[in-house]
């Protein structure tokens, strides 16, 4: 019991207290304009301690610049699925949509978030639905490409047992690659929404759009470099609880 | 003609070295209402042939008659309890019971349908751990559940492809005994693939006994004259008992050699 508490609690606090150190030394030697973790936190306490406040469109609480971050991130995540889920299946269950559209797929996936922004720019004319096409364009690849996997990877034994019953295409899939292929499924809403929520910075950044992103731009701009550091750590603090959450769920659904 | 006829099936697989011949010309008959069993080493091409009369692989040559009729592919009434059960792991004891009754009697409704369900989980005694997951069962609760669903397709011949070969030594005999319980209630008629020479015994009313590939071809069939309901203890000590190993291990042996 005690061995399981310094383990889980005391060396994960003495790996961030290191990481709070190596910050002080470089805030006071090699980069003055570095804001010291002190300094960060003075700076920042109103917007941590209010989180809800709002003095005006970009000078909001870190809790609601959070939540309009993840409602963005939700709305493209969402639409990620919708599309990649189908495409995935689809992928994995013909061979000739396979051979049209994984070449494309394989094409696509290594654009950066960056190059279709502009796209979307061009194409909505409005920076919140162009910041959804592109989270949803780039999150969605895992969800294709897991989906696709996991359907490959059915064991013949089930779809044999299918077979043997005469099940209909439909009872096929409902009954049998569906579930079968569930686990791989969320691995890939897993991946995805780890990557829309890092989109989400870049797709706020350069739309100028209220939102964690969009605030740690504006500061940058303003100078205010240690409202940079909160951000940072409000993204990063959000990523991971968003993880583990999808971790509990992809959990649920695994079979052994 | 016999129920089931099954006349010089050949089957050959690619292999990276050309094609292995794993049957070569296999002739089988079954009557209904018979339990018959195949017989040989590992590797000799029992589960192809299982494949073959469950019409999940299509022959190179050769034909399958079940009452007349030309298997040309897989189907309900030609029921398989898989080496491996093949549960469907994301399914209760019951859903995957439930699947077999649902797809063989979609005609009924569900409340029938559901007792039906209930009759071959309590042949099986799984009631009680009708609600659990394949992997919270033992080895040989998996089996049984695999057994189940065979015989939930009420299908005309069951094929049982080395059932027990999975489970530990002191199940196997519980699970062998528990089969002749159901076969002598039921009388359906089944084809049991095995490597179990005193397996074969207990169980069949005739035995096949497989050369090793490539290849494998039958032998001629020999009749176990044991009397039904059949005891385990003291069978190795009846002449019927010994005159059918002997046929058998002879059969065997001579093949090998013959290799």
């Amino acid at each position: 019991m005690r061995i399981d508490i310094s383990q889980q609690v005391i060396l994960p606090l003495l790996g961030a207290a290191c990481v709070l150190v190596i910050w002080s030394i470089v805030s006071v030697s090699v980069a003055p304009d570095l804001p010291s973790p002190g300094r960060t936190w003075r700076e920042s306490q109103r917007y941590v301690l209010e989180p809800f406040f709002k003095d005006g469109e970009m000078n909001q609480g870190i809790g609601r610049l959070a939540f309009y971050s993840l409602v963005r991130v939700g709305k493209g995540f969402a639409l990620a699925l919708a599309i990649g889920t189908p495409i995935g299946f689809l992928l994995g269950l013909s061979r000739r949509f396979h051979q049209s559209f994984d070449p494309i797929v394989q094409f696509m996936r290594p654009i950066s978030p960056l190059a279709w922004l502009p796209l979307g720019l061009v194409i909505f004319q409005k920076s919140e639905p162009a910041a959804i096409f592109t989270i949803a364009l780039c999150a969605m690849w895992p969800t294709v490409i897991n989906t696709a996997v996991g359907v490959r990877s059915i064991s013949p034994d089930y779809l044999n047992v299918g077979r043997v019953l005469k099940l209909s295409r439909f009872k096929t899939l409902t009954r049998i690659v569906i579930p079968a292929t569930l686990p791989y499924v969320f691995t890939g809403y897993r991946l995805s929404l780890g990557l829309a929520w890092l989109v989400i910075v870049a797709a706020e950044m350069l739309t100028g759009t209220p939102g964690v992103g969009g605030f740690l731009w504006q500061e940058y701009n303003s100078l205010v470099y240690s409202h940079i550091i909160l951000s940072v750590i409000t993204i990063g603090a959000i990523g991971f609880v968003l993880d583990r959450l999808m971790g509990l769920v992809e959990a649920r659904v695994r079979i052994d | 003609m016999a129920y089931l006829e099954v006349r010089g099936l050949r089957k050959s697989y690619g292999t990276r070295s050309g094609p292995t011949a794993v049957l070569g010309g296999v002739d089988l008959t079954l009557e209904e209402g018979e339990l018959a069993a195949v017989v040989g080493y590992s590797g000799s091409g029992k589960t192809t042939l299982v494949s073959l009369i469950a019409g999940l692989i299509a022959p190179d040559r050769g034909e399958i008659l079940l009452e007349g009729v030309p298997v040309t592919g897989p189907g309900p009434e030609r029921g398989v309890v898989f080496q491996q059960y093949s549960l469907l792991p994301w399914l209760s004891v019951r859903g995957n019971v439930a699947l077999a009754v649902d797809a063989v009697n979609s005609g009924l409704p569900a409340s029938e349908r559901r007792r039906i369900t209930d009759e071959f989980i309590a042949l099986v005694n799984l009631t009680p751990a009708a609600w659990k997951r394949p992997r919270q069962l033992s080895g040989g609760m998996r089996q049984r559940v695999a057994v189940a669903r065979g015989l939930a397709m009420r299908p005309k011949l069951l094929l049982m492809d080395e059932p027990f070969s999975a489970v530990d030594a002191l199940t196997r005999a519980t699970l062998q005994d528990e089969l002749l319980r159901i076969w002598g209630e039921r009388r359906s008629t089944v084809m049991l693939i095995t490597n179990d020479v005193d397996e074969a015994i207990l169980l069949a009313d005739r035995i096949y006994p497989m050369t090793p590939g490539p290849d494998a071809v039958l032998g001629p069939a020999i009749e176990v004259g044991l009397p039904r309901p059949r005891q385990r203890r003291h069978m190795s000590l009846e002449p019927a008992y010994q005159k059918a190993r002997q046929a058998l291990v002879e059969f065997l042996r001579a093949a090998r050699t013959a290799r």
